[in-house]
């Protein structure tokens, strides 16, 4: 290998090109839900607004997701440290928790309907429905992000390699976020009251 | 054993990224083309970020000829609101109305779509798309050497969701309720209820469509921007060696990423009121005497989290202009950049402070004076980063030894534009002014000087200075200049008159002004205005031809450096391969701008320093 090619011999302690890129796209993200919560608050500052509690099934999926994030944290770590089956069996463990999550918020919305907050009612229940909705979809691209990584865990031949590990890093990076994002959502509608 | 395994694993990580740099891998993948053999990965879906570049830029020519030729058609009409406009039925065909006496006028809801869509298509299919995303991606691995973007595929899927976001804002102008007519700003209710104007059904559906996937490109363009920006540099190119065409892309991509999710948010609410029943931002409204169910919503909601985008906007649009116009005027005077740091500084205040003004957008929205003052202290501030670079343009071209072609005098238009613009911009800034000139032909005036033409200009300066080495040829000079000249008479001839309308508190967006006494005196210099907007119009020609003829018949570029600059870009072969330096990538050793230093006409940023010689 010609010594030539490389682009800048003195960068090679900087963070990953791709990494890096989805840092970017999670401030993007942020910026999103921030756009949301400022909204919520000036919305709810003009009155008007209807206090409700959040459904239970809220806080199940919280537990859900939080533990989806920890069968992902520990998949990475086995991959770390080749050890196949613990790496496999995690990270269908996260799959699973995954699915799991969008059917809790899928009921916890139902409870919010069958307790009389519609989306279309006022616009402090539309607030959670929108937050919530916006959230899951990211959780759905999550979804299909981890079925990749379950290829890669049971298609492909397992080896640490670099490149797999830097796919299983952006991964894990991608799904604790949309896990930080449900936490900071709930914390959020607790707060904002 | 576990740990000494992720230790060795890092190590062998570690030796790979050495022998693996991304630029390495990238070469080792795409060297000879392999991956362009045929026309369509060569020319339709290319990775290559020169490619992606001119397409870009292709396809922002084409939108603004139709922006523009728009323009004309409203600026007829309210020059010439008498006359007979049947000669454009074959153009505009139903939306020319033929009366009983055969005279043919414009139909007024289609004045407010053309007014609309110029807005649209100018701001963000012209001024973002053509302008950043040409030259983000043509100057950014170009000048900071390297092989191309950190994900050749996510710009190439950028420039084709923009492609896709095209698609759907011309199919709208086909549309028999014709295109959306609520203005560029998409306010509720008129973007909010379907049934609110003929534009508001299919047209606004199509417009917010068009948007999202405008934005869906805007963000992977500006990540893979950051991105490469920070990781991709060659060696020795540090941050304070970046040329100022990097740092505005850096800055205007930055802004980008943070304003556009809001934006964002601010349409999902909009398409939840629109489809879903919602009421974010709809209160209690009859339509035909019809009460609809939206209860409680406010619009001015909208208009903050649009303006929080809006006007770091302006701010996407006018930095890259700045770029490129410092690096034009640097080169064209042989001089270096006057105060690059304060360049940076003043670039960094002004990415920084566009995010606390938006609201100077909402003065006369009914917002808390006390809030509007503050927001006017910030958009006073504003002034000072911009004058200082208004001072260091100046000054880099004073006492330079300047060559008078079409690229340095774009560049040069740029900062008249700029200093009239921005002079105006001081007035209605300020809240209590604001009263008077809001929503008048003063605002018109104000932001097509500053962040319109100005930006048009920086970009035009842009094409004539790095055609040759998009093309490999040099376009026609003296076309080039006839174009200068013509447009910014014109420009000016448009613009200018329109600050006394505006202070005579002339309305913008209004179809007629015949039955406003007030306005009525106001005829002769409308029809001034308008001959001056059918002249710009008709310039324009003068370029495009230029354009396309010089891409096959221009002059063949000689030199690799036909300029003798200094920047990187310029130490590629005449046809830049994809992987732009066939073999070794450039080593950086000094700033950008060594120009006429110590009795040397310029010094290319890789040639080392010479012994005893100080770096700037």
């Amino acid at each position: 290998m010609e010594t030539t090619m490389i682009a800048n011999p003195g960068n090679h302690s900087k963070i990953h090109p791709q990494k890096f890129g989805l840092y970017l796209g999670i401030v993007s993200l942020i910026m999103a839900f921030a756009g949301l919560s400022s909204a919520y608050i000036v919305r709810q500052s003009a009155g008007n607004w209807l206090e409700f509690r959040l459904p239970t099934m809220f806080f199940v999926s919280t537990g859900v997701i939080v533990l989806s994030s920890l069968f992902v944290w520990l998949s990475s770590r086995a991959f770390n440290q080749q050890k196949e089956l613990a790496y496999k069996t995690y990270m269908v463990g996260a799959f699973v928790m995954g699915c799991a999550f969008i059917v809790t918020q899928y009921l916890g919305w139902m409870q919010m309907y069958s307790s009389g907050i519609d989306l279309k009612g006022n616009p402090s229940g539309s607030f959670v429905y929108v937050m919530t909705i916006l959230h899951v979809f990211h959780v759905l691209g999550g979804l299909v992000v981890l079925t990749v990584a379950l290829y890669h865990a049971f298609v492909l031949p397992f080896e640490l390699t670099y490149k797999r590990r830097v796919r299983l890093d952006l991964t894990s990076i991608y799904w604790h976020f949309v896990d930080i994002l449900w936490i900071y959502l709930l914390l959020f509608f607790i707060l904002q009251r | 054993m576990a740990t000494t395994d992720i230790k060795d694993y890092d190590l062998r990580a570690e030796e790979l990224i050495r022998d693996h740099g991304v630029d390495d891998h990238f070469h080792e993948h795409h060297e000879g083309d392999k991956y362009q053999s045929s026309f369509f990965s060569k020319y339709v879906f290319s990775l290559d970020h020169k490619m992606i570049s001119r397409q870009f830029l292709i396809t922002g020519i084409i939108w603004a000829v139709i922006g523009a030729g728009m323009s004309v058609i409203f600026r007829i009409q309210l020059g010439y609101p008498e006359a007979d406009l049947q000669w454009l039925q074959p153009l505009l065909g139903k939306w020319i109305n033929i009366d009983s006496a055969g005279v043919g006028t414009l139909d007024p809801e289609f004045f407010y779509s053309l007014v609309t869509m110029h807005g649209t298509i100018l701001i963000f299919f012209v001024l973002t798309a053509g302008l950043s995303g040409t030259f983000a991606n043509f100057l950014i691995p170009l000048q900071i050497g390297a092989r191309d973007m950190a994900s050749p595929i996510m710009n190439m899927l950028s420039y084709w969701f923009f492609f896709l976001a095209s698609i759907v804002m011309f199919f709208s102008l086909f549309l028999s309720t014709g295109p959306f007519a609520g203005g560029w700003v998409a306010y509720p209710p008129l973007s909010a209820l379907p049934q609110a104007s003929t534009g508001s059904g299919a047209g606004m559906t199509l417009w917010l469509v068009a948007l999202i996937l405008f934005v869906i490109s805007t963000l992977l363009g500006g990540i893979n921007y950051i991105t490469t920006i920070f990781n991709l540099r060659t060696k020795g190119m540090t941050f304070w060696r970046l040329p100022l065409s990097i740092w505005s892309l850096l800055i205007t991509a930055i802004v980008g990423l943070l304003s556009f999710p809001v934006l964002v948010t601010g349409f999902l609410l909009l398409f939840f009121d629109r489809s879903l029943g919602t009421s974010f931002y709809l209160s209690e409204i009859f339509i035909g005497g019809e009460a609809l169910d939206h209860v409680g919503g406010s619009p001015i909601l909208y208009q903050h989290l649009f303006w929080f985008l809006g006007h770091p906007e302006v701010y996407i649009i006018i930095l890259p202009a700045m770029g490129i116009v410092s690096e034009v005027l640097s080169v064209h005077s042989r001089k270096p950049i006057f105060g690059y740091r304060a360049m940076v500084y003043s670039l960094v205040a002004i990415g920084f402070l566009s995010f606390l003004v938006w609201a100077h957008h909402m003065f006369m929205s009914g917002v808390n004076p006390f809030l509007s003052s503050i927001f006017t202290t910030f958009t006073m501030i504003i002034a000072v980063p911009s004058a200082v670079k208004v001072f260091n343009w100046l000054s880099t071209i004073f006492r330079g030894s300047i060559r008078f072609n079409s690229a340095s005098l774009f560049g040069i238009g740029f900062v008249s534009m700029f200093i009239s613009g921005g002079l105006t911009g001081l007035f209605m800034g300020n809240s209590v002014l604001d009263i008077q000139i809001h929503d008048t032909y003063f605002i018109v005036a104000h932001f097509h000087l500053v962040m319109g033409v100005a930006a048009i200009f920086g970009m035009l300066a842009g094409i004539y200075h790095w055609y040759p080495k998009m093309f490999a040829r040099h376009m026609n000079d003296t076309l080039g200049q006839i174009h200068f000249w013509g447009t910014i008479i014109s420009a000016y001839m448009v613009f200018w008159p329109m600050h006394y309308l505006g202070m005579f508190g002339v309305p913008r967006r209004y179809y007629s002004f015949d039955v406003f006494d007030a306005f009525r005196d106001f005829g002769g210099l409308n029809e001034f205005i308008t001959i001056g907007a059918i002249i710009g119009f008709l310039v324009q020609f003068v370029f495009i031809v230029n354009f396309f003829y010089s891409m096959w018949k221009g002059r063949k570029m000689t030199s690799k450096n036909p300029y003798k600059a200094t920047t990187l870009e310029w130490t590629t072969p005449i046809d830049t391969p994809h992987g732009n330096w066939p073999g070794k990538i450039p080593t950086v050793e000094r700033w950008a701008y060594d120009y006429s230093k110590n009795g040397e006409d310029y010094v290319p940023q890789v040639i080392p320093l010479r012994e005893g010689e100080e770096a700037h």
